[in-house]
Order: C-alpha cells, then sequence, then structure tokens
C-alpha cells in the first residue's frame, strides 16, 4: 500500500521488471492504476495473459493481487487505464475509434467469458446444490433446464460431488462447498477462470481435494486460469508464469523454477523463506 | 327471527350489562368484523406491494429517482395516518384533473397501505442489508442481471427472515382499521358506535368490540412469535 504522495521516490527506486512476451494474450491490463481514496493500490500495471495460459500471482498480503482480478470480474473499477478481454474492452466501449466507458449490456457480454472461484465459496444458500450450478446458465445463457442439468451433473461428477445435488450448502464441508463454486463457475464455460486463494478459508485437511480438482482443469489444458495462491508446491506444479506482485508492482515475473527457485529480488527470497518447509501455509500469510 | 328469539331468552334487558342485548347486536358486530378483516388483509397486501418498490426506488442508482422515494418516505412518515386518510377520501377527489372520488373502503386501503409501506420497507431495507456483499459479487460473477440478481439471490434471502417481523405489522395495521371510522367506514367501531347510538347503550357493543379485536390479534400474536422462533432456527442453520 502506498501513498499517493510518496509515489514518485518510489517509482525511481524499484528495479523495472522485464515486459513479459504473450504470443496469444486473452487479457491485457493496460496502465491500470487503481486507487482506494488516497491509497494507490495498483500503479500502472501492465500485464498481458496468454490464451490458455496457467498465471499464478503471488505476493504479501495487502500487495494487491485481489483487486486484479476483481477488476477482471468487473467488481471493481479501475481508477485509470484500460482492461482487454479477448477482443472487446472491459470497462470501455469502442466507439468511432474512440473509447467510451461501457454500458451494462457490453459488460455483460465481455463479463460472459470470466469466471471466478471466491475465498469464501459464497454459494447461494437457499438453493440445493443442483440449483446452485444450474441457476446461472437456465437464466443468463437461456438453457433449458434439462439442457443445465445435464451439463452441471457433469461438472458435479467433475468436482466428485454428483451425489450431493439435492443437499443445501450447509449441508457439504469446507472443501466440498469450494468444488460446488468451482463447478458453478466452469458450468457457464467461461475462457478464464479466476480463483483468489481457494483454499485459504478451508481447514488444512480439505485443502488437499480442492487443489486436485484445480490441478485437473489445468492438465485439461484449454482455459485460461489466473491463480492467487500461498500454496508455492501447487503454484509450481500448474503454473506456466508466476507473477510476484509488490506494493501494488509486479516486482518480477518467470517461470515457477526461476521465481521459486532462483528470483533475482532479495524480497521474493524474503517472501518465499517463509515458506519454506511448509507447503501448506495458508494460515501463516492469510490475506484480506 | 331465530336468533332474536333465542336472545331473549336471556330476558335481562334492565340490566347494567344485557346478555340479551350482547346477543341482539352480536350478527351486526360481526359482519363489520369482516369489513375490518378484509381492510386490514388489503391495506397489508398495498403496503407489502409498496413497500417493495419503496425500498428499491430508494435504492436507485438515479439520483432524482433515490431522492423522489427518500422524500415521499419521509413525508409519509412524518404526517398522522388520520391526516392522509382524510386527504385521500376528503381531499383529493377536489383536486383538479387527477382527483377522483373513491369508496371508504378503497380510500382506507390505500391510505393505511400507503402509511405502513414505509414501515415495511424499512423491513424490507433491513432484510436485504443483511444478505451479505459477497452474495451479490457472486451473482455478479455469474453474469445474472440486475433484475435476476434481485429476484433470485437477494429477495428469497432477505425476505424469509423478516417474515415474523412483517406479521407483527399485520397485527399492528388490524389495530389501526379503527382509524378507518372517520372516513365513514362500517367497519367495528363504526357498528359499535351506530349502534350504541341506536339504542342509547354504548357499554355492550363497545365491549364486544375490543373482545374481538383480543380475540383475533392475541393468537395472532402467539403465531408471529412461534414463526420467528422456526425462522431463526431455520436460518442458524443454513448459515452454520
Ligand atoms: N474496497 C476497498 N476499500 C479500501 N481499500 C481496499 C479495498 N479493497 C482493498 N483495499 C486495499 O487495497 C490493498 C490491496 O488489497 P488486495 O487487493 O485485497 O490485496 P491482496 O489480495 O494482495 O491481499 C490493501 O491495502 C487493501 O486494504
Ligand atoms: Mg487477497
Amino acid at each position: 500500500m502506498l501513498k499517493k504522495g510518496c509515489m514518485g521516490r518510489l517509482n525511481k527506486k524499484v528495479v523495472e521488471h522485464k515486459s513479459y512476451q504473450v504470443k496469444d494474450p486473452i487479457v491485457r491490463y493496460n496502465d491500470i492504476t487503481k486507487k482506494f481514496g488516497d491509497t494507490v493500490v495498483l500503479n500502472n500495471l501492465n500485464l498481458e495473459v496468454g490464451r490458455g495460459e496457467k498465471l499464478s500471482i503471488i505476493g504479501a498480503s495487502g500487495s494487491g493481487k485481489t483487486t486484479i482480478i476483481r477488476m477482471l470480474m468487473t467488481l471493481e473499477k479501475p481508477t485509470s487505464g484500460t482492461i482487454w478481454v479477448d477482443g472487446d474492452y472491459l470497462w470501455h466501449k469502442e466507439v468511432g475509434g474512440k473509447l467510451v466507458p461501457a454500458d451494462e449490456k457490453h459488460m455483460r457480454n465481455v463479463r460472459g467469458k470470466i469466471g471466478m472461484v471466491f475465498q469464501q465459496f459464497n454459494l447461494f444458500p437457499h438453493m440445493t446444490i443442483l440449483r446452485n450450478v444450474t441457476e446461472a446458465p437456465i437464466r443468463v445463457q437461456g438453457l433449458s433446464r434439462e439442457e443445465a442439468e445435464e451439463r452441471a451433473v457433469t461438472m458435479l461428477e467433475k468436482v466428485g460431488l454428483a451425489e450431493k445435488v439435492d443437499q443445501y450448502p450447509s449441508q457439504l464441508s469446507g472443501g466440498q462447498q469450494q468444488r460446488v463454486a468451482i463447478a458453478r463457475a466452469l458450468v457457464m464455460q467461461p475462457k478464464v477462470m479466476l480463483f483468489d486463494e481457494v483454499t485459504s478459508a478451508l481447514d488444512p485437511e480439505l485443502v488437499g481435494e480442492v487443489l486436485e480438482v484445480i490441478k485437473d482443469l489445468a492438465r485439461e489444458g484449454d482455459m485460461t486460469m489466473i491463480l492467487i495462491t500461498h500454496e508455492m508446491d501447487f503454484a509450481r506444479d500448474i503454473s506456466d508464469r508466476i507473477v510476484f506482485l509488490d506494493e501494488g508492482r509486479i516486482l518480477e515475473q518467470g517461470s515457477p523454477d526461476k521465481i521459486l527457485e532462483n528470483p533475482d529480488s532479495p524480497r521474493i527470497r524474503q517472501f518465499l523463506s517463509r515458506f519454506i518447509g511448509n507447503s501448506s501455509v495458508s494460515g501463516l500469510a492469510t490475506t484480506k | 327471527m331465530d336468533w332474536n328469539n333465542m336472545c331473549q331468552t336471556f330476558n335481562d334487558k334492565d340490566n347494567v350489562w344485557s346478555w340479551q342485548y350482547t346477543c341482539e347486536i352480536f350478527p351486526d358486530l360481526l359482519d363489520a368484523m369482516w369489513v375490518t378483516i378484509s381492510a386490514t388483509f388489503v391495506a397489508y397486501f398495498v403496503a407489502l406491494i409498496l413497500g417493495l418498490f419503496l425500498t428499491l426506488g430508494r435504492r436507485s442508482p438515479i439520483r432524482p429517482v433515490k431522492w423522489f422515494f427518500q422524500g415521499f418516505l419521509e413525508f409519509v412518515r412524518g404526517t398522522p395516518p388520520l391526516v392522509q386518510l382524510f386527504f385521500i377520501y376528503f381531499g383529493f377527489p377536489e383536486i383538479p384533473y387527477i382527483g377522483f372520488e373513491m369508496s371508504a373502503f378503497t380510500a382506507g386501503v390505500l391510505g393505511l397501505g400507503i402509511h405502513y409501506s414505509t414501515y415495511v420497507s424499512e423491513i424490507y431495507r433491513s432484510g436485504i442489508e443483511a444478505v451479505p456483499k459477497s452474495q451479490w459479487e457472486a451473482s455478479k460473477a455469474l453474469n445474472f442481471s440486475k433484475g435476476q440478481t434481485w429476484l433470485r439471490i437477494v429477495l428469497p434471502q432477505a425476505i424469509p427472515p423478516v417474515i415474523p417481523m412483517l406479521g407483527n405489522y399485520l397485527i399492528t395495521m388490524f389495530k389501526e382499521t379503527p382509524l378507518l371510522a372517520a372516513i365513514t367506514l362500517m367497519e367495528m367501531l363504526n357498528m359499535a358506535k351506530f349502534i350504541g347510538a341506536k339504542y342509547f347503550d354504548y357499554l355492550e357493543p363497545f365491549t364486544i368490540v375490543g373482545f374481538l379485536f383480543l380475540l383475533l390479534s392475541y393468537p395472532s400474536a402467539i403465531l408471529v412469535s412461534k414463526l420467528e422462533k422456526r425462522m431463526n432456527r431455520r436460518f442458524r442453520q443454513k448459515n452454520a
């Protein structure tokens, strides 16, 4: 978190990261700055994510990781800059070669390409598991109930919960709820999936089952995934690239081996030292 | 008439409290009770629907809409219901172009409904604010429209916990219906007054009316508190 006043000085101190070339980008953050009041949370962020890429964002609590993906989900509005998703600007519309603020219709169109899984699951408590998963395909995508249920059951099978269709979220363990949340997002067939510390709210013994589901997804290949995680082994396992975020800027990015084994920045080494010999440290470095 | 013949068997017309008189006037008061009950339910229905519009209007992102609803709410809550009833029944018909006459029943349920819609709106609001922000965010992430989010996600979670509170307002409104006597509606109180004036004996009719009010509102209150306990239990379980 940086205060507006000291921004200029800090800019010069931070070593500029090498810009990273992505072959076929599906998401682009262009000069994104995000402020909450006077607090600068993201400072002139530039980031591209490739089609099908598995990108992990790591960094200390409060460094702005969540804000990055919340802006992509349109839950937070950038203060300045543009976000581009698969051919369209997210918060803007091109009218006669100029960018103007997007209307809700445009935003809904673009938003449909993105899905998100939250730290706290956020299932709908008043709906059964099946309805949690079928409601959006029916109402938003206009699928018939039969089609939606067929798709939902396929997804629930994928996360290993097909037998829970008639239960309510409160009857499930945290790990099961989170797997339902993953199915609920997947059933919309998004091109980009966002995962915000999806195991941080779970008891340690339930973390594994959720990570396994995500690993399977990552292995399937085509979906673009952006993950925020404190599970370093998991990040190493599934990521094509890891971005280290520090006080609202990308300090360093590269392959998992580079960032996790041999980072240039002493700050990253210091950050990682907290995780050595303890791969599930969600309790140690919880973020907001 | 059978009923009156039956009443005569009491034969105690000269007593301070006459069972014969009580018996004779009872059918008329019972009729008036149905007027009271239907006025209560229709007014309550108006309050429930209008209250929802008030609640949504107050949350409108369009400033003037928001101000209009907020202003309407303050105005209605800041003036006595009796004044509102008089205005609707006696005043409103005199307004050129838009004014028209209404029956006492229509004016009464509108007035009472409008007045209580402001309280109902407060209850809706508390229910809506109790739905976590994360539910809105999950809805947005699934690309539900604003309307779908309200209808499918937010209201189904906001309303059940406040049903007991809404039930309490049904009872309150029931007990406020005597106000409608002031605009000539023949509900229970007005009927009792009418009977009392006719026979120069007010004790029995007013006592019966009070008794009928108690008879209806007390069990309802118990029902509501039972409902409250059940809702609490259900809600706690869901959020466990
Ligand atoms: N709605 C908000 N209002 C004010 N400050 C916020 C808000 N959301 C996040 N922040 C602040 O922005 C910073 C970055 O938050 P966040 O993106 O959640 O970081 P991370 O996910 O890396 O922990 C933090 O300092 C946090 O306090
Ligand atoms: Mg976070």
